[in-house]
């Protein structure tokens, strides 16, 4: 196995349109065989950076690498082959809701393999055994809690076993269990397949106990990097008000706006 | 009074505001021929797998049955009322079989089964389209190298066209047994004449051809709307309700629009 980076990206730019930039030369690598968080504050372009990682988006300029493949140089076929090696777990779960909890698992393999149905059975029951839900297979999405939703989409996300695997925001909107179950389950299904993980997050307790290494994005920018128990030490004033939780620091609590003395009239008595 | 100026400025307004609406109306219009082209080229999953395709004709096809078969009921019952009255006047209800088979089948049956067939199925595949990619569903197949216009898009379109015309064919028959129900059994026109003068003045090519060719083109039209508002639709709540809405209207209208250049085809052809 190579030892480059699975992920490299390089001075990459990126915006939905030219007036407004979402990422400012953003270069970071994300290691074959490990953890990697990337977090920040909502809209600070993290869920954008696995959009270009998918292939969703092209960069303006810069490099987006996957298995040292240009992202952006890959025509739609080549796409879709980098994709099958790819799984991803959307904020939201993205279930198909008209398809049971089985064949939600069962679709790529349907899709992209001629396995019979009975090797599907086995390994769609393996996949959901391994996060606990293989009593629920028969169940539509609508009929799950969320925490229950986001373990099908994780096991959904590692049906082919992947080579890459990238989770959006896994722990939002999870009760405390749940999200000490989703965080377990994605560390341990990286080191079950031997795949390589990115964790886009503004949990900071949770992921900082099951990363390798963290990456902390600001308004489009990589701020700070390093090992979980860096970033617990660390004395960089963003790091600090991120792993804290400080309401006010170098990420403002007010939104900018004119003086408020001026704006309730005062600055005339 | 306003002055020159201003009345100017409201009539430049106008025309601005017109000159988007255009622009906006031809913008989307050619997005729709790109994206039925590209539902025309991915439709061979629906082919290869025909079970797809199956799935959606029972959503679009089979569950708009009761609907159709209902009113083709009611209207058949209705028109034999009307045509009844109307005919009697010159002593020639015994036509009434051929007033009512002749207008289910050239008109009433493929354009009230469309207009029904837009607003139940049309409306459901934009609704079902729609929350599928505002819920990222579809992203999330193409995250999986699966083309969702191959697996989600193409079935709905050629389930949505292959119902039309069995829809459209079981309203006509079922609107011909109202009409019997009431023409003959309640107002008490001639059996045997109410069945055998329907049977020769209807013509297979002129008439029942032409009622088909019509179901399949509005068919076509439907679904390819249906399926591209749901696809375009903003991924939000109202996003949603809106291209719902837009479907029903638009495609009902666009049936009403066909019919009138298909009668004046087929009167120019066949008349």
């Amino acid at each position: 196995m190579s030892d480059a980076p699975l992920v490299e990206i390089r001075a990459c730019n990126f915006g939905y349109n030219e007036a407004r930039r979402i990422l400012h030369d953003v270069a970071l690598d994300v290691p074959r065989g490990k953890v990697v968080a990337l977090m920040g504050g909502s809209g600070c372009g993290k869920t954008t950076l696995l959009r270009l990682i998918g292939g969703q988006e092209r960069a303006q300029t810069g490099t987006v690498k996957v298995a040292g493949e240009d992202i952006a140089a890959l025509d739609a076929d080549g796409l879709y082959r980098m994709r099958r090696r790819m799984g991803m777990l959307f904020q939201g779960g993205a279930l198909f809701t008209d398809m049971t909890v089985f064949d939600n698992i069962a679709f790529q393999m349907r899709e992209h393999t001629d396995l019979p149905d009975d090797a599907i059975r086995d390994l769609v029951l393996l996949k959901l055994q391994a996060v606990g839900l293989r009593g629920a297979a028969a169940l539509m999405p609508s009929e799950l809690s969320g925490g229950m939703a986001r373990r099908v989409a994780l096991a959904r996300a590692v049906a082919l076993d992947p080579m890459l695997v990238m989770y959006d925001e896994p722990f939002a909107g999870l009760d405390p269990i749940s999200l000490s179950v989703i965080g377990q389950l994605i560390r341990r299904s990286n080191d079950a397949l031997g795949a390589t993980s990115i964790v886009v997050t503004h949990d900071v307790r949770e992921s900082l106990h099951i990363v390798d290494y963290v990456y902390l994005m600001a308004e489009g920018r990589i701020v700070a990097q390093g090992t979980p128990a860096e970033m617990r030490e660390s004395t960089v004033p963003m790091v600090q008000q991120f792993v804290q939780g400080e309401i006010d620091g170098p990420v403002r609590f007010h939104y900018p706006a004119d003086d408020f003395g001026h704006a309730l009239g005062l600055d005339h008595a | 009074m306003p002055s020159v100026s201003t009345m100017l400025e409201r009539a430049v307004n106008g025309i601005s505001r017109s000159g988007v609406l255009a622009i906006d109306a031809v913008r989307r219009t050619g997005a729709a021929a790109v994206f039925m082209a590209r539902v025309l080229a991915a439709s061979g999953t629906s082919i290869a797998r025909p079970a797809l395709t199956l799935r959606e004709i029972y959503f679009s096809g089979a569950l708009s049955l009761v609907i159709i078969m209902v009113s083709g009921l009611f209207v058949g019952m209705v028109l034999g009322m009307q045509g009844y009255d109307t005919l009697e006047t010159y002593g020639s209800e015994e036509k009434l079989g051929v007033l009512v088979a002749l207008s289910l089948v050239r008109e009433l049956g493929p354009v009230v089964a469309a207009l029904l067939f837009a607003s139940r199925a049309g409306s459901a595949i934009t609704a079902e389209i729609g929350l599928m990619k505002a819920t990222d569903q579809l992203v999330a197949m193409e995250m999986m190298a699966v083309d969702p216009i191959a697996r989600v898009v193409a079935p709905r379109f050629w389930g949505a066209v292959l119902s039309m015309p069995l829809l459209a064919a079981l309203f006509s028959a079922l609107g011909i047994f109202g009409a019997y129900l009431v023409g003959v059994r309640l107002l008490g026109v001639d059996d045997g004449a109410f069945w055998s003068q329907m049977q020769a003045a209807v013509d297979f090519r002129q008439d029942i051809l032409n009622g088909v060719i019509k179901s399949v083109v509005f068919g076509i039209g439907i679904a390819a709307v249906a399926t591209y508002e749901g696809f375009a639709a903003p991924p939000t709540a109202e996003g949603v309700s809106r291209a719902t809405t837009r479907t029903v209207v638009h495609s009902s209208l666009l049936v009403l629009a066909l019919d009138l250049v298909l009668t004046g085809f087929m009167m120019q052809i066949w008349g």
